[in-house]
């Protein structure tokens, strides 16, 4: 959306804010010609907007499938006229689609419900719908029709599922954060990535890595390293399978933030893998000064090997690169390449403008058409691949108004707002949660106070904000915090940064996979919880109020909403207390206290605990502290 | 007393000598019992260390866990990996292998790690819930790791993340220095050192528990009416029967009789027993600090370097006690043995001074 476009919205706004809007649902327009964008104006009331995340053409390329992430459906289309087909109804939250390798079948990952939804691909009704792991994302079924593949985001696994019955078989290990699953041209291996990093030790560089299974076998084979990589998306291969492509974010979260105006908060890279590249993977930039390519999504090589297209959700772009180039390039100078801003000039084509958080991409069986799926804008744009421009941007059937939630996404997701757009907020809140890295976040000298990025999911009543509680509320937080320190650049309008807010707290927590059906707690769960309830240690000695774990993590959210000293401030921190972090969904957030100093729940007490400052724990048994933390990790 | 077999435990095998059976070769039929070409490994061919505590075979790759590093063997090459590689101790006491996933699990003295597709996760008492860094045993079932420590025995439920702790305030464990863990679908047996044989069944998560009928003594008043002595280092629950190695013989119970074995009136080359694995309810397999021995539910072959003149040797017990040397031209490469596992009709042994690979010899 252009600037303009933006001005008009927020003209519009006041009036907007009071409209109740009524739904709309227009059939699809597939003229060819750019769509006008038809917003009228800013609506307080939440609408269903489609928000296509993923594209799909059907076996014969006379439909197309569009997965719509926040209607919860699977539009068909009309592939030549784009005229509306059916809505398929499927789980909450869909992110992941796939065709079976005889095309009969579609599968749809839903990742609120943790449920696979199987779609006959004749009768384009849902025909089953199979339980799989926490936050599935994507989904592959092998070429034998054996068995399908479902990454789990949250349960960071694979999980192996009878391709008929849908049984699970068997759960293999993957990364951090597996979400996208690429079979390999001939279809004997998989390749999954991750879009949160594997744990590493405190303050080093991140680590991420692409999970190959033995599709036969479906066991894992290999893990290859993304040194530096915090998250990875899409991943492609050339149809000859020399060459294997990952989107991913390289983030230099070692030095401070406030080195944005040097090119200091993430590099927007791609790793090249396979034949064509050689032993090692090699990592190279899409970025280049004042022309970056924030947060890399989507990857498809054309079938002559001749392109390479990658989309940018922050920066609204998709980037073409010249493989052949791309190729001579890494074999023909000396890397590491990953931090060059002047490296992307060798091989990239041209950046071609799309809409609001472009995401998946489709070509057309002619090889003609490249669709993109702008996810926050409800439009496909349109790519000539032979002229590589634009050629038309087609709207889907949403409501016309902008609502406060959908402008304060967009505001959430866009780069545009940041110094030479490098970053937005979802740079370091993965789709709208966590990243599991510590920042160094302001201009107070290299290493000090440190701070572990915290989720930011059903935040409402846990003010204030920032580990040291200085922040009073997310006004503060959003604005002149996030302009000053972060974006180093354009400040938002008050509109803007109240739609952005209030998005933010519209953000309710994911379904917490640890508690049983009914909320009844194990009896692991229940002894933990007396223990975090307690007021007397085992010795029969009262433990002060302040030192039981229930008296600052108190009430629905798991915070008082204070400060206080758990003995686990570093010389290298700034002098003050620390905010009581909420304890939503504390089990996926990993790592722990205020600057991520302890791996795992564990560590807080048995690392960082000696003086029992934070809560009175040095009284408990090893079975007892395990004890404690099944009771966290249903909070 | 159980500091002194502990230390003795980590002791090459050149401290350990124990009178071998002495009975000259009797005339008749000797009874026909596997005969191997043993291939020694060491560190002149790429073993990281020459204390081998362990070893596992998957398919056509060997793993063997040292004293020094993780071994794999692999198309004829040795890779290892150190705590470098982000393995939690370089001492591997035990192995296990996932045949669901084709992850290994090792056990070390300093936490438990996972390798799979050549990368390492190790959890440690410290960032997770298992009991202890000690890990003697581990073996897994389903989506359940199951684990023997120095500080009672845990599982790690692989699905939800979830451990459970299982020593002397939840089970009949009285010791909980758990030396040896074997997990099946029915039931999981645990070798507690001085605290006998653990049972945990699988469907009605009960407990239950075998102890030595002569308590803790090395008397053998009551034989074949329990367990043979409460020192147990070693279990292996194969057709529902178990199998269980301790410091003064080795038993088989198969639910309802026990039959112990003791070098005085079996084919056992010694007593002192580190490790057992069942080939089915009537076979195993003995690693004792005087050899390698083989029951075939009914004659015994020790296989082992001579414990005088060092030269290769093997000899077969038949039912009648007769003893006879066959000839052979190798022998595993020492006779402390630690660790046993199969592969087709071949075995590997983990060794004091070495890892043995048996070359079935039809």
């Amino acid at each position: 959306m252009s600037r303009q476009a933006h001005g008009r919205l927020r003209a519009g706004a006041v009036g907007g804010m009071l409209l109740i809007a009524a739904a709309f649902f227009a059939v699809a327009l597939w003229t060819g010609d750019e769509a006008q964008a038809v917003i009228t104006g800013r609506v307080g009331d939440p609408l269903v907007y489609p928000s296509p995340i993923e594209l799909l053409y059907s076996p014969n390329g006379t439909q197309l499938y569009v997965l719509c992430n926040e209607s919860d459906e699977l539009r068909v289309l009309d592939a030549s006229t784009g005229a509306a087909i059916k809505s398929i109804q499927v789980g909450h939250i869909p992110r992941g689609i796939s065709l079976s390798p005889d095309g009969s079948r579609l599968f749809v990952t839903n990742t609120w419900d943790d449920t696979l939804s199987v779609i006959d691909t004749a009768s384009l009704q849902v025909v089953a719908e199979w339980p799989v792991g926490a936050e599935p994302s994507s989904v592959i079924e092998d070429r034998g029709g054996k068995h399908l593949f479902v990454a789990n985001r949250i349960s960071n696994d694979v999980a192996v599922l009878n391709a008929r019955t849908g049984a699970e078989e068997k759960r293999l290990a993957a990364g951090r954060g597996a979400s996208y699953i690429t079979p390999s041209p001939d279809g004997s291996r998989l390749y999954v990535t991750h879009v949160y990093p594997n744990p590493t030790p405190h303050r080093t560089a991140p680590e991420s890595e692409i999970t190959v299974i033995d599709t036969a076998r479906a066991v894992v084979v290999d893990r290859i390293p993304l040194h530096s990589i915090a998250h990875s998306f899409h991943l492609t291969f050339s149809r000859d399978g020399r060459l294997g492509v990952v989107a991913e974010m390289h983030p230099k979260n070692l030095v401070p933030l406030a080195h944005l105006e040097h090119g200091g908060a993430f590099v927007d890279t791609l790793t090249l893998f396979g034949t064509d590249v050689g032993d090692k993977p090699v990592e190279v930039p899409l970025d280049e000064l004042e022309r970056y390519a924030a947060r890399p999504f989507g990857v498809l090589i054309t079938p002559d090997k001749k392109f390479l297209y990658v989309t940018s959700e922050g920066s609204e772009i998709v980037t073409v690169v010249d493989v052949p180039r791309l190729l001579r390039y890494i074999h023909t100078h000396q890397g590491p390449f990953a931090e060059d801003l002047s490296a992307s000039g060798n091989y990239v084509v041209t950046r071609i403008a799309v809409g609001h958080d472009p995401r998946g991409m489709a070509l057309s069986p002619d090889g003609s058409k490249l669709l993109v799926a702008n996810r926050l804008e409800d439009t496909i744009s349109v790519i000539d691949t032979h002229t590589n421009r634009l050629a038309s941007t087609v709207r889907l059937a949403a409501p016309k108004q902008m609502s406060v939630l959908r402008h304060g996404e967009q505001t959430f997701y866009t780069a545009r707002y940041s110094f030479q757009g490098q970053i937005a907020c979802a740079n370091c809140h993965i789709d709208s949660t966590f990243d599991g890295l510590q920042w160094d976040l302001e201009p107070d000298g290299f290493g000090r106070d440190i701070v572990d990025n915290r989720p930011i999911e059903d935040l409402k009543g846990t003010e204030p904000y920032k580990w040291n509680g200085g922040n009073p509320n997310l006004p503060t937080e959003c604005g002149p915090r996030t302009e000053k320190y972060f974006w180093r650049s354009e400040q938002y309008d008050d509109l803007t940064l109240s739609d952005l807010v209030t998005y933010i707290q519209s953000l309710p927590p994911r379904p917490n996979r640890y508690k049983l059906p009914g909320y009844e707690l194990t009896p692991a769960q229940e002894r933990g919880k007396a223990l975090f309830v307690r007021a007397v240690d085992k010795f029969g000695a009262p433990i002060p109020l302040t030192n039981r774990c229930v008296y600052c993590h108190s009430g629905p959210k798991g915070t008082n909403q204070k400060s206080f000293d758990v003995g686990t401030k570093k010389a290298t921190d700034n002098p003050g207390l620390l905010d009581t972090p909420q304890l939503t969904n504390i089990a996926l957030s990993a790592p722990y206290l205020h600057d991520g100093s302890a791996s795992s729940l564990e560590e807080i007490w048995t690392v960082f605990n000696p003086e029992d400052k934070h809560g009175r724990t040095n009284d408990l048994t090893k079975d007892e502290l395990n004890d404690l933390i099944e009771y966290l990790r249903t909070r | 007393m159980k500091r002194i077999f502990v230390t003795a435990f980590f002791l090459s095998a050149s401290l350990l000598t124990s009178a071998a059976p002495a009975d000259a070769p009797k005339a008749g039929a000797v009874p026909n019992m596997p005969r191997f070409r043993f291939e020694n490994f060491s560190t002149a061919n790429g073993l990281p260390d020459n204390h081998v505590y362990s070893v596992l075979v998957d398919g056509d790759r060997v793993w063997a866990g040292t004293n020094n590093g993780l071994g794999l063997y692999e198309n004829g090459k040795w890779k290892v990996f150190t705590t470098k590689d982000g393995l939690a101790h370089r001492a591997v006491l035990s192995l296990a292998l996932d045949k669901n996933t084709g992850d290994v699990w090792a056990g070390t003295m300093g936490g438990l790690s996972r390798i799979s597709g050549g990368q390492i996760k190790t959890y440690t008492q410290l960032n997770s819930g298992l009991s202890n860094d000690v890990v003697y045993g581990v073996s897994i079932e389903g989506e359940d790791v199951w684990v023997a420590t120095a500080a009672g025995a845990c599982r790690l439920n692989l699905r939800t993340g979830a451990w459970d702790l299982y020593n002397e305030r939840n089970t009949p464990m009285v010791e909980i220095w758990v030396y040896g863990v074997s997990a099946t679908p029915t039931k999981v047996y645990f070798a507690v050192w001085g605290s006998g044989i653990l049972e945990y069944d699988q469907k009605t998560k009960a407990w239950d528990k075998y102890e030595d009928p002569d308590g803790e003594t090395e008397l053998v008043l009551f034989k074949d009416q329990g367990l043979i002595h409460e020192i147990t280092t070693s279990v292996s629950y194969v057709d529902h029967v178990l199998w269980a190695a301790t410091y003064f013989g080795n038993s088989r119970y198969d639910g309802r009789y026990w039959h112990n074995f003791l070098m005085k009136d079996s084919g056992l080359p010694s007593n002192f027993t580190n490790a057992v694995k069942g080939v089915d309810a009537n076979r195993a397999w003995f690693g004792t600090d005087n050899g390698l021995a083989y029951y075939d539910g009914t004659n015994w072959a020790v296989y082992r370097p001579s414990l005088t003149t060092h030269k290769p040797e093997m000899t077969v017990r038949d039912a009648a006690g007769h003893v006879t040397e066959i000839h052979v031209t190798s022998a595993p490469a020492h006779n402390y043995i630690l660790g046993i596992d199969f592969q087709g009709k071949d075995i590997w042994v983990a060794t004091a001074e070495g890892l043995s690979h048996g070359i079935f010899q039809p």
